[in-house]
Protein backbone atom coordinates (compact mmCIF):
# COMPACT_ATOMS: atom_id res chain seq x y z
CA UNK A 1 0.00 0.00 0.00
CA UNK A 2 1.54 3.26 -1.02
CA UNK A 3 0.60 6.95 0.34
CA UNK A 4 2.98 8.58 -1.31
CA UNK A 5 2.12 8.61 -4.17
CA UNK A 6 1.32 11.74 -5.81
CA UNK A 7 1.94 13.46 -2.86
CA UNK A 8 4.38 16.15 -4.07
CA UNK A 9 1.75 17.15 -6.58
CA UNK A 10 -0.95 17.29 -3.38
CA UNK A 11 1.22 19.24 -1.25
CA UNK A 12 2.15 21.75 -3.88
CA UNK A 13 -1.47 22.13 -4.78
CA UNK A 14 -2.13 22.61 -1.09
CA UNK A 15 0.11 25.22 -0.41
CA UNK A 16 -0.90 27.32 -4.17
CA UNK A 17 -4.87 27.11 -2.76
CA UNK A 18 -3.86 28.09 0.45
CA UNK A 19 -1.27 30.99 -0.72
CA UNK A 20 -4.55 31.73 -3.19
CA UNK A 21 -7.06 32.00 -0.34
CA UNK A 22 -4.52 33.68 2.10
CA UNK A 23 -3.78 36.73 -1.07
CA UNK A 24 -7.94 36.62 -1.33
CA UNK A 25 -8.44 37.06 2.22
CA UNK A 26 -6.26 39.90 2.34
CA UNK A 27 -6.57 41.79 -0.50
CA UNK A 28 -9.61 40.64 -2.50
CA UNK A 29 -12.66 40.10 0.08
CA UNK A 30 -14.09 43.14 1.26
CA UNK A 31 -14.02 44.84 5.05
CA UNK A 32 -16.74 43.59 6.81
CA UNK A 33 -18.97 46.53 7.07
CA UNK A 34 -19.83 46.17 10.77
CA UNK A 35 -16.82 44.11 12.29
CA UNK A 36 -14.08 45.36 10.30
CA UNK A 37 -10.66 43.32 10.01
CA UNK A 38 -11.65 40.83 12.77
CA UNK A 39 -14.30 39.41 10.68
CA UNK A 40 -11.36 38.12 8.43
CA UNK A 41 -10.20 35.59 11.19
CA UNK A 42 -13.96 34.25 9.38
CA UNK A 43 -12.12 32.31 6.11
CA UNK A 44 -9.84 30.34 8.68
CA UNK A 45 -12.85 29.17 11.46
CA UNK A 46 -15.09 28.35 9.65
CA UNK A 47 -13.66 26.51 7.19
CA UNK A 48 -11.48 24.25 9.75
CA UNK A 49 -14.42 23.59 11.90
CA UNK A 50 -16.32 22.20 8.59
CA UNK A 51 -13.79 20.29 7.40
CA UNK A 52 -12.98 18.95 11.25
CA UNK A 53 -16.61 17.72 11.31
CA UNK A 54 -16.33 16.11 7.88
CA UNK A 55 -13.01 14.48 9.30
CA UNK A 56 -14.97 13.41 12.29
CA UNK A 57 -17.67 11.58 10.02
CA UNK A 58 -15.02 10.46 7.57
CA UNK A 59 -13.10 8.76 10.26
CA UNK A 60 -16.89 6.89 11.41
CA UNK A 61 -17.11 5.82 7.63
CA UNK A 62 -13.08 4.25 7.69
CA UNK A 63 -14.10 2.31 10.40
CA UNK A 64 -17.32 0.85 8.97
CA UNK A 65 -14.61 -0.14 6.54
CA UNK A 66 -12.36 -2.03 9.59
CA UNK A 67 -15.57 -3.93 10.75
CA UNK A 68 -16.36 -5.13 7.63
CA UNK A 69 -12.98 -6.04 6.47
CA UNK A 70 -11.02 -6.44 9.42
CA UNK A 71 -7.86 -5.17 7.53
CA UNK A 72 -5.92 -3.48 9.64
CA UNK A 73 -5.19 -0.50 7.34
CA UNK A 74 -8.68 0.41 7.38
CA UNK A 75 -8.73 1.26 11.09
CA UNK A 76 -5.10 3.44 10.80
CA UNK A 77 -6.68 5.47 8.34
CA UNK A 78 -9.86 6.00 10.80
CA UNK A 79 -7.31 6.93 13.32
CA UNK A 80 -5.84 9.69 11.45
CA UNK A 81 -8.63 10.85 10.19
CA UNK A 82 -10.14 10.80 13.73
CA UNK A 83 -6.82 12.48 15.06
CA UNK A 84 -6.24 15.05 12.63
CA UNK A 85 -10.02 16.12 12.83
CA UNK A 86 -9.36 16.59 16.60
CA UNK A 87 -6.68 18.55 15.76
CA UNK A 88 -8.27 21.20 13.24
CA UNK A 89 -11.28 21.03 15.40
CA UNK A 90 -8.82 22.59 18.73
CA UNK A 91 -7.76 24.79 15.83
CA UNK A 92 -11.41 25.88 15.12
CA UNK A 93 -12.00 26.31 18.67
CA UNK A 94 -9.73 28.78 19.16
CA UNK A 95 -10.11 30.83 16.12
CA UNK A 96 -13.81 30.58 17.00
CA UNK A 97 -12.89 31.96 20.60
CA UNK A 98 -11.19 35.03 19.47
CA UNK A 99 -13.75 35.98 16.64
CA UNK A 100 -16.41 35.39 19.33
CA UNK A 101 -14.55 37.85 21.65
CA UNK A 102 -13.82 40.31 19.18
CA UNK A 103 -17.53 40.59 17.85
CA UNK A 104 -19.40 39.55 20.97
CA UNK A 105 -17.38 40.87 23.74
CA UNK A 106 -17.42 37.03 24.91
CA UNK A 107 -14.78 34.48 25.03
CA UNK A 108 -17.22 32.06 24.84
CA UNK A 109 -21.48 32.21 24.55
CA UNK A 110 -23.45 29.83 25.84
CA UNK A 111 -26.48 30.70 23.86
CA UNK A 112 -24.82 30.02 20.49
CA UNK A 113 -25.43 26.51 19.17
CA UNK A 114 -23.02 25.75 16.69
CA UNK A 115 -20.38 26.67 19.93
CA UNK A 116 -22.04 24.62 22.10
CA UNK A 117 -22.39 21.49 19.69
CA UNK A 118 -18.85 21.83 18.61
CA UNK A 119 -17.64 21.60 22.19
CA UNK A 120 -19.33 18.61 23.03
CA UNK A 121 -18.19 17.00 20.06
CA UNK A 122 -14.80 17.66 21.13
CA UNK A 123 -15.53 16.53 24.09
CA UNK A 124 -17.01 13.19 23.02
CA UNK A 125 -13.92 12.85 20.69
CA UNK A 126 -11.38 13.35 23.05
CA UNK A 127 -12.32 9.85 24.47
CA UNK A 128 -10.64 8.46 21.80
CA UNK A 129 -7.21 8.55 22.28
CA UNK A 130 -7.68 7.49 26.07
CA UNK A 131 -10.17 4.40 25.16
CA UNK A 132 -7.59 3.24 22.62
CA UNK A 133 -5.19 3.47 25.13
CA UNK A 134 -6.99 1.64 28.18
CA UNK A 135 -7.19 -1.46 25.34
CA UNK A 136 -4.18 -3.32 25.14
CA UNK A 137 -4.58 -6.02 22.93
CA UNK A 138 -4.18 -4.11 19.56
CA UNK A 139 -6.91 -6.28 17.40
CA UNK A 140 -9.63 -5.60 20.17
CA UNK A 141 -7.85 -1.71 20.28
CA UNK A 142 -9.22 -1.63 16.61
CA UNK A 143 -12.68 -3.10 17.17
CA UNK A 144 -13.41 -1.00 19.87
CA UNK A 145 -11.98 2.01 18.74
CA UNK A 146 -14.22 1.62 15.62
CA UNK A 147 -17.33 0.85 17.40
CA UNK A 148 -16.55 4.11 19.07
CA UNK A 149 -15.56 5.60 15.83
CA UNK A 150 -19.08 4.71 14.12
CA UNK A 151 -20.82 5.57 17.11
CA UNK A 152 -19.39 9.26 17.29
CA UNK A 153 -19.70 9.60 13.52
CA UNK A 154 -23.58 9.15 13.47
CA UNK A 155 -23.58 11.26 16.83
CA UNK A 156 -22.33 14.00 15.18
CA UNK A 157 -25.27 15.72 12.97
CA UNK A 158 -27.81 14.27 15.73
CA UNK A 159 -25.83 16.33 18.33
CA UNK A 160 -25.89 19.52 16.14
CA UNK A 161 -29.84 19.36 15.45
CA UNK A 162 -30.51 18.95 18.64
CA UNK A 163 -28.43 22.08 19.92
CA UNK A 164 -29.39 23.72 17.35
CA UNK A 165 -32.99 23.53 18.27
CA UNK A 166 -32.42 24.25 21.70
CA UNK A 167 -31.35 27.34 21.27
CA UNK A 168 -32.03 31.35 19.50
CA UNK A 169 -28.97 31.26 17.29
CA UNK A 170 -26.99 34.64 16.69
CA UNK A 171 -24.48 32.75 14.95
CA UNK A 172 -24.16 34.00 10.84
CA UNK A 173 -25.85 30.78 8.45
CA UNK A 174 -23.01 30.67 6.21
CA UNK A 175 -23.79 27.58 4.08
CA UNK A 176 -28.37 27.94 4.16
CA UNK A 177 -29.72 26.26 1.50
CA UNK A 178 -30.86 30.10 -0.22
CA UNK A 179 -26.84 30.66 -0.08
CA UNK A 180 -26.65 32.49 2.39
CA UNK A 181 -26.46 36.56 2.50
CA UNK A 182 -22.50 36.75 1.67
CA UNK A 183 -21.79 38.68 -1.07
CA UNK A 184 -20.19 37.26 -3.75
CA UNK A 185 -16.33 38.25 -3.11
CA UNK A 186 -16.71 36.91 0.29
CA UNK A 187 -18.02 33.92 -0.76
CA UNK A 188 -15.66 33.11 -3.55
CA UNK A 189 -12.55 33.94 -0.81
CA UNK A 190 -15.13 31.28 1.97
CA UNK A 191 -14.92 28.65 -0.70
CA UNK A 192 -11.06 28.89 -1.95
CA UNK A 193 -10.21 29.11 1.96
CA UNK A 194 -12.81 26.27 2.86
CA UNK A 195 -10.83 24.46 -0.41
CA UNK A 196 -7.38 25.47 0.83
CA UNK A 197 -8.22 23.81 4.26
CA UNK A 198 -9.61 20.73 2.84
CA UNK A 199 -6.53 20.07 0.68
CA UNK A 200 -4.54 20.66 4.01
CA UNK A 201 -6.83 18.05 5.94
CA UNK A 202 -5.85 15.28 3.07
CA UNK A 203 -2.21 16.03 2.63
CA UNK A 204 -1.74 15.87 6.41
CA UNK A 205 -3.64 12.74 6.36
CA UNK A 206 -1.99 11.11 3.73
CA UNK A 207 1.46 11.87 4.70
CA UNK A 208 0.95 10.98 8.68
CA UNK A 209 -0.52 7.50 6.20
CA UNK A 210 2.42 7.31 4.69
CA UNK A 211 4.89 7.73 8.04
CA UNK A 212 2.89 4.98 9.90
CA UNK A 213 3.30 2.91 6.43
CA UNK A 214 7.28 3.46 6.42
CA UNK A 215 8.09 2.85 9.94
CA UNK A 216 6.16 -0.41 9.51
CA UNK A 217 7.66 -1.72 6.61
CA UNK A 218 11.02 -0.47 7.88
CA UNK A 219 10.30 -2.73 11.09
CA UNK A 220 9.58 -5.66 9.10
CA UNK A 221 12.37 -5.13 6.77
CA UNK A 222 14.32 -4.76 10.02
CA UNK A 223 13.23 -7.87 11.30
CA UNK A 224 13.28 -9.99 8.65
CA UNK A 225 17.29 -9.12 7.86
CA UNK A 226 18.93 -8.60 11.59
CA UNK A 227 16.68 -11.21 12.96
CA UNK A 228 13.86 -11.16 15.95
CA UNK A 229 15.77 -9.45 18.61
CA UNK A 230 16.85 -5.76 16.68
CA UNK A 231 13.45 -4.91 16.87
CA UNK A 232 12.56 -3.26 19.99
CA UNK A 233 8.70 -4.32 20.84
CA UNK A 234 5.97 -1.78 20.19
CA UNK A 235 5.36 -0.31 23.75
CA UNK A 236 1.18 -0.05 24.55
CA UNK A 237 0.30 2.76 21.90
CA UNK A 238 -3.19 4.49 21.26
CA UNK A 239 -1.99 4.66 17.76
CA UNK A 240 -2.06 1.49 15.73
CA UNK A 241 0.26 0.12 13.47
CA UNK B 1 -34.98 -13.37 27.04
CA UNK B 2 -32.74 -16.12 29.80
CA UNK B 3 -29.77 -12.96 29.99
CA UNK B 4 -32.58 -10.68 31.01
CA UNK B 5 -34.06 -13.20 33.59
CA UNK B 6 -30.89 -13.94 34.85
CA UNK B 7 -29.79 -10.45 35.21
CA UNK B 8 -33.50 -9.49 36.79
CA UNK B 9 -32.91 -12.40 39.23
CA UNK B 10 -29.58 -11.91 40.30
CA UNK B 11 -30.49 -8.58 41.05
CA UNK B 12 -33.67 -9.71 43.35
CA UNK B 13 -31.77 -12.22 45.10
CA UNK B 14 -28.61 -9.50 45.95
CA UNK B 15 -30.09 -6.26 45.67
CA UNK B 16 -26.83 -4.95 44.92
CA UNK B 17 -27.09 -2.24 41.97
CA UNK B 18 -30.83 -0.51 42.09
CA UNK B 19 -30.87 0.22 45.79
CA UNK B 20 -27.45 2.05 45.08
CA UNK B 21 -29.19 3.70 42.11
CA UNK B 22 -32.29 4.87 44.61
CA UNK B 23 -29.88 5.98 47.33
CA UNK B 24 -27.50 7.62 45.53
CA UNK B 25 -30.48 10.11 43.34
CA UNK B 26 -31.79 10.76 46.64
CA UNK B 27 -28.88 11.62 48.11
CA UNK B 28 -28.60 13.84 45.35
CA UNK B 29 -31.67 16.04 45.66
CA UNK B 30 -30.42 16.74 48.97
CA UNK B 31 -27.25 18.08 47.93
CA UNK B 32 -28.89 20.06 45.08
CA UNK B 33 -31.21 21.61 47.92
CA UNK B 34 -28.59 22.60 49.74
CA UNK B 35 -26.42 23.32 46.83
CA UNK B 36 -29.20 25.60 45.03
CA UNK B 37 -30.33 26.34 48.60
CA UNK B 38 -34.02 26.57 47.85
CA UNK B 39 -36.92 24.58 49.44
CA UNK B 40 -38.98 24.41 46.25
CA UNK B 41 -37.53 24.43 42.66
CA UNK B 42 -40.05 24.20 39.44
CA UNK B 43 -40.07 25.00 35.64
CA UNK B 44 -36.96 24.79 34.03
CA UNK B 45 -34.65 23.99 36.80
CA UNK B 46 -36.64 21.35 38.65
CA UNK B 47 -36.53 19.63 35.00
CA UNK B 48 -32.64 19.94 34.76
CA UNK B 49 -32.23 19.03 38.57
CA UNK B 50 -34.12 16.16 37.69
CA UNK B 51 -32.93 15.15 34.73
CA UNK B 52 -29.26 15.26 35.71
CA UNK B 53 -29.93 13.31 38.55
CA UNK B 54 -31.39 10.44 37.04
CA UNK B 55 -28.24 10.45 34.59
CA UNK B 56 -25.88 10.08 37.10
CA UNK B 57 -27.58 7.59 39.13
CA UNK B 58 -28.22 5.76 35.66
CA UNK B 59 -24.17 5.73 35.41
CA UNK B 60 -24.13 3.64 38.58
CA UNK B 61 -26.36 1.22 36.97
CA UNK B 62 -24.04 1.59 33.60
CA UNK B 63 -20.72 0.90 35.54
CA UNK B 64 -21.64 -2.63 37.08
CA UNK B 65 -23.85 -3.80 34.15
CA UNK B 66 -21.31 -5.72 32.90
CA UNK B 67 -19.40 -6.31 35.78
CA UNK B 68 -20.45 -9.90 36.72
CA UNK B 69 -20.15 -11.33 33.17
CA UNK B 70 -16.66 -10.32 32.93
CA UNK B 71 -15.52 -11.47 36.35
CA UNK B 72 -17.30 -15.10 35.96
CA UNK B 73 -17.27 -15.61 32.65
CA UNK B 74 -20.65 -14.62 31.41
CA UNK B 75 -18.93 -13.69 28.22
CA UNK B 76 -17.57 -16.65 27.11
CA UNK B 77 -20.63 -19.05 28.13
CA UNK B 78 -23.11 -16.37 25.99
CA UNK B 79 -20.44 -16.96 23.28
CA UNK B 80 -20.99 -20.89 23.22
CA UNK B 81 -24.65 -20.42 23.51
CA UNK B 82 -26.37 -20.60 20.25
CA UNK B 83 -27.89 -17.66 20.16
CA UNK B 84 -27.73 -14.56 18.31
CA UNK B 85 -25.53 -11.98 19.79
CA UNK B 86 -27.34 -8.95 19.63
CA UNK B 87 -29.69 -11.36 21.92
CA UNK B 88 -26.80 -9.55 24.77
CA UNK B 89 -27.28 -6.06 24.05
CA UNK B 90 -31.83 -6.40 23.64
CA UNK B 91 -31.53 -8.34 27.00
CA UNK B 92 -28.86 -6.00 29.16
CA UNK B 93 -30.71 -2.83 27.65
CA UNK B 94 -33.86 -4.08 28.67
CA UNK B 95 -32.44 -4.46 32.47
CA UNK B 96 -31.30 -1.40 32.72
CA UNK B 97 -34.07 -0.02 31.38
CA UNK B 98 -36.22 -2.01 33.97
CA UNK B 99 -33.48 -0.77 36.62
CA UNK B 100 -34.03 2.57 35.77
CA UNK B 101 -38.24 2.01 35.82
CA UNK B 102 -37.66 0.84 39.57
CA UNK B 103 -35.13 3.99 40.11
CA UNK B 104 -37.95 6.20 39.01
CA UNK B 105 -40.73 5.12 40.59
CA UNK B 106 -39.09 6.05 43.92
CA UNK B 107 -36.78 8.41 42.54
CA UNK B 108 -39.97 10.68 41.06
CA UNK B 109 -42.16 10.55 44.14
CA UNK B 110 -38.88 11.41 46.09
CA UNK B 111 -38.34 14.48 44.39
CA UNK B 112 -41.52 15.67 44.29
CA UNK B 113 -42.17 15.47 47.87
CA UNK B 114 -38.66 17.16 48.94
CA UNK B 115 -37.70 19.48 46.24
CA UNK B 116 -40.52 19.84 43.71
CA UNK B 117 -42.72 23.48 44.32
CA UNK B 118 -45.90 22.21 42.10
CA UNK B 119 -47.85 19.07 42.54
CA UNK B 120 -46.47 16.18 40.34
CA UNK B 121 -50.23 15.08 39.76
CA UNK B 122 -51.30 16.63 36.96
CA UNK B 123 -48.52 16.22 34.72
CA UNK B 124 -47.67 12.64 35.89
CA UNK B 125 -48.70 10.89 32.63
CA UNK B 126 -46.57 13.62 30.47
CA UNK B 127 -43.66 13.15 32.58
CA UNK B 128 -44.05 9.28 32.42
CA UNK B 129 -43.55 9.33 28.55
CA UNK B 130 -40.97 12.08 28.77
CA UNK B 131 -38.80 9.83 31.38
CA UNK B 132 -39.81 6.23 29.05
CA UNK B 133 -38.34 7.40 25.96
CA UNK B 134 -35.41 9.01 28.17
CA UNK B 135 -34.54 5.36 30.00
CA UNK B 136 -34.80 4.49 26.55
CA UNK B 137 -31.92 6.23 25.38
CA UNK B 138 -30.27 5.93 28.77
CA UNK B 139 -30.27 1.91 28.45
CA UNK B 140 -29.08 1.87 25.24
CA UNK B 141 -26.19 4.25 25.38
CA UNK B 142 -25.58 2.76 28.36
CA UNK B 143 -25.20 -0.84 27.33
CA UNK B 144 -23.41 0.00 24.36
CA UNK B 145 -20.60 2.16 26.59
CA UNK B 146 -20.62 -0.11 29.23
CA UNK B 147 -20.15 -3.17 26.98
CA UNK B 148 -16.54 -0.64 25.34
CA UNK B 149 -15.85 0.03 28.82
CA UNK B 150 -15.91 -3.33 30.37
CA UNK B 151 -12.73 -4.51 28.69
CA UNK B 152 -10.66 -1.20 28.88
CA UNK B 153 -8.37 -0.63 32.08
CA UNK B 154 -10.17 2.04 33.56
CA UNK B 155 -13.32 0.58 33.09
CA UNK B 156 -15.07 2.73 36.03
CA UNK B 157 -13.86 5.81 34.33
CA UNK B 158 -14.03 5.31 30.21
CA UNK B 159 -17.71 4.34 30.65
CA UNK B 160 -18.95 8.12 31.90
CA UNK B 161 -16.06 9.89 29.67
CA UNK B 162 -17.46 8.38 27.21
CA UNK B 163 -21.26 7.81 27.87
CA UNK B 164 -22.00 11.61 29.25
CA UNK B 165 -21.04 13.36 25.95
CA UNK B 166 -22.98 11.16 23.98
CA UNK B 167 -26.18 11.44 26.66
CA UNK B 168 -26.45 15.41 26.40
CA UNK B 169 -28.76 15.62 23.14
CA UNK B 170 -30.64 13.35 25.40
CA UNK B 171 -30.26 15.25 28.14
CA UNK B 172 -30.91 18.83 26.93
CA UNK B 173 -34.42 17.53 25.44
CA UNK B 174 -35.43 15.36 28.56
CA UNK B 175 -35.14 18.28 30.36
CA UNK B 176 -36.67 20.50 28.38
CA UNK B 177 -39.56 18.22 27.86
CA UNK B 178 -39.73 18.21 31.21
CA UNK B 179 -39.61 21.63 32.12
CA UNK B 180 -43.31 23.11 31.07
CA UNK B 181 -44.70 19.43 33.21
CA UNK B 182 -42.59 20.79 36.13
CA UNK B 183 -43.95 24.22 35.76
CA UNK B 184 -46.04 26.53 38.53
CA UNK B 185 -48.87 26.77 35.89
CA UNK B 186 -47.59 24.04 33.37
CA UNK B 187 -49.47 22.21 31.27
CA UNK B 188 -49.97 18.36 31.17
CA UNK B 189 -48.88 18.00 28.02
CA UNK B 190 -45.12 17.74 27.38
CA UNK B 191 -43.91 20.10 24.07
CA UNK B 192 -43.92 17.70 21.04
CA UNK B 193 -40.63 19.20 19.44
CA UNK B 194 -38.52 17.68 22.41
CA UNK B 195 -40.37 14.58 22.33
CA UNK B 196 -39.56 13.93 18.76
CA UNK B 197 -35.52 14.58 19.54
CA UNK B 198 -35.97 11.87 22.28
CA UNK B 199 -37.76 10.05 20.22
CA UNK B 200 -35.42 10.27 16.88
CA UNK B 201 -32.54 10.06 19.27
CA UNK B 202 -33.39 6.45 20.40
CA UNK B 203 -34.18 5.37 16.93
CA UNK B 204 -31.23 6.47 15.77
CA UNK B 205 -28.60 4.98 18.51
CA UNK B 206 -30.80 1.53 18.79
CA UNK B 207 -30.40 0.69 15.13
CA UNK B 208 -26.55 1.80 15.68
CA UNK B 209 -26.64 -0.18 18.79
CA UNK B 210 -27.86 -3.33 17.51
CA UNK B 211 -25.35 -3.18 14.41
CA UNK B 212 -21.94 -2.35 15.82
CA UNK B 213 -22.98 -4.61 19.08
CA UNK B 214 -21.80 -7.88 17.62
CA UNK B 215 -18.25 -6.33 17.28
CA UNK B 216 -17.99 -5.86 20.86
CA UNK B 217 -18.65 -9.51 21.67
CA UNK B 218 -16.37 -10.94 19.49
CA UNK B 219 -13.36 -12.64 21.19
Amino acid sequence: MTYGRGLRGLSLATAATISLALGLVFFYAPLDADQGFVQKIFYIHVPLAIVSLCGFILGGLLAIGYLRTGERQWDVRSYVAIHMSLIFGIAGLITGSIWAKASWGHWWVWNEPTLVSFLIVLLLYATYQPLRFAIEDPERQSRYASVFAVTAGAFVPLNFIAVRLAQQYVHPRILTLSGGNLPGSMRLTFLVSLLGIALLFVTLWKYELAAKNTRAQIRALRRSLLGEESVRPLGRSAAPS
Amino acid sequence: MTVLRKDLLLELRTFETVPAMILFSIVTFVIFHFGLNQATIDGQLAGGVLTVTLLFAAMLGVNRLFVAEREQGGFDAFLLAPVDRSAMLIAKASALFAFLVVLEVVAVPAFGLLLLGPSLGPPLLGLIAVLALADVALAVIGTLVSAIAVNTRARDLVGPVIGLPLLIPALIATARAAAPLLAVHGSGAPPGKWVAVLALYDLVFALLAYAVFDFLLED
